[in-house]
């Protein structure tokens, strides 16, 4: 059974069918309003969440299938004591589809090894978020037209954000790619991301914990939080946490077309006053994330067979 | 030093000098009902010194412990007096409940008899990670 734990489970060449699949249902909505009848998505999500969760769940709304929802571990039977393992083979009984988020480091990989149902991962604990990614990739392409030739500066928790190791798996991926990591000293990027997605793949990239000096020469700013959940100790959060804040200000030293992103939600990185900026594009990634996880099911459900060869929806034949 | 020879048995022999003790340990030849034999720091031609093991029984033996503490090593089984294979270790691509992840945010730290499960990702530096959670075996 096909699931998706992480992004690089997905090809180049499926990513790219992804993305046309979701500027096709952007364009038009109502030939997949019906795709998915009578298919439910089970949103399994043991730690707190409101976007990716509901994202999840308007997306399988909006291909006309049903949800059925367990949004939190204080209310599932983990709370009892229950496995990931065993919860994944009950809710294999109830639901098409799985949509999990777990505190816990491959939680998503133990709950697809014993689903009999595909599982799509949506965050385990600082491991990885590949629809964040997927999320992000569309708006790449849709705000610079391709995924390639690119200097994607990123910049804040580089340590524990999943996010940020995804987006750097998915990146390196693509020709002319560049990175630019900026940290403080404390959460920089891991070795094993830095040596396996860039140094082996002779990636150019530079970390510095220099926000301003290094925007002029950006094509994307990937702001992120430092996120106090990961801490094991509130002093080095309290620390940490104001590291970096991307003001309109500072937003001189970007280029015209340097575009803001951010997976959301933000404390205070991002003041608000950048919002109204045309550069500023996280709350256009936040739609995105909607129709690039209605492709995933879209495709993971063919995989499983729950769909037939083609969807006959509205005046239109998709074809799957 | 003399150690008699094997008539029906294992054994384990190449290993790199001071490693002896800890495939011994792994393979939990210890709580063995059988003759075995650790030999540290014997002379030899091809490593200088090496430490060799012999086991007085056929037993069911975990190559992928001896691929991961020491690849070079070589087993050699012998039936009758006569060595009738041998086999050089190489390190197991998976290594399954041999050593246990200690990242304390992984799923193996809660989930009921979960496997701990690493995979080979440098053969030349020898670096296995958590299938899990990618956190690198120490």
């Amino acid at each position: 059974m096909r699931s998706i734990i992480d992004i690089l489970d997905l090809s180049v060449e499926e990513i790219d069918s992804l993305i046309e699949t979701a500027q096709d249902i952007i364009s038009n909505p109502g030939e997949y309003a019906h795709l998915c009848d009578g298919l439910k998505l089970a949103t399994l999500f043991f730690e707190p969440s409101t976007r990716t969760r509901m994202s999840f769940e308007a997306a399988m709304y909006e291909l006309g299938g049903y949800v059925l929802s367990m949004s939190s571990a204080a209310s599932s039977s983990a709370a009892k004591g229950e496995s990931v393992a065993d919860t994944a083979k009950v809710i294999s009984c109830y639901a098409d589809i799985i949509a999990i988020r777990h505190p816990k480091e491959g939680a998503a990989l133990v709950a697809a090894n014993n689903a009999s149902i595909p599982v799509i991962n949506g965050g385990d604990g600082g491991h990885c978020h590949p629809t964040q990614t997927l999320a992000d990739l569309l708006t790449i392409y849709r705000e610079k037209g391709s995924l390639k030739g690119l200097t994607v500066g990123i910049c804040g928790d580089l340590k524990f954000g999943r996010t940020v190791h995804s987006l750097i798996n998915a990146m390196s991926r693509y020709d002319g790619t560049r990175f630019v990591l900026i940290s403080p000293e404390e959460l920089r990027v891991p070795d094993y991301v830095i040596n396996e997605s860039i140094r082996k793949k002779g990636i150019p990239y530079i970390e510095t914990e220099d926000l301003d000096g290094s925007m002029p020469e950006l094509d994307i700013l990937y702001m992120t939080r430092i996120q106090r959940e990961r801490f094991f100790n509130e002093e080095d959060y309290l620390r940490l946490k104001d590291s970096y804040i991307l003001t309109a200000d500072r937003m001189k030293y970007a280029g015209k077309d340097m575009s803001v992103m951010h997976p959301l939600p933000r404390v205070n990185e991002i003041s608000v006053a950048v919002d109204d900026d045309p550069r500023a594009c996280y709350f256009k990634q936040v739609l995105n994330g909607k129709y690039m996880r209605m492709a995933l099911i879209i495709m993971l459900l063919k995989d499983a067979g729950k769909l037939n060869g083609t969807g006959v929806s509205g005046s239109r034949t998709i074809q799957l | 030093m003399n150690i008699d020879p094997i008539k029906n048995g294992i054994v384990i022999d190449h290993i790199t000098a001071g490693k002896g003790a800890q495939i011994y340990s792994l393979l939990g030849l210890d709580s063995l009902d059988v003759s075995v034999a650790l030999i540290r720091n014997v002379s030899s031609k091809r490593l200088g010194k090496k430490d060799i093991i012999k086991i007085d029984a056929e037993i069911p033996v975990n190559f992928d412990i001896i691929g991961y503490v020491d690849p070079g090593a070589t087993v050699n089984i012998i039936r009758d007096g006569v060595t009738v294979e041998k086999k050089t270790m190489e390190p197991p691509e998976l290594l399954t409940d041999v050593i246990k992840c200690r990242n304390p945010r992984c799923i193996t730290t809660t989930e009921q008899e979960l496997k701990h499960v690493f995979r080979l990702y440098d053969a030349e530096t020898m670096e296995y990670r958590c299938i899990y959670c990618e956190t690198r075996a120490e």
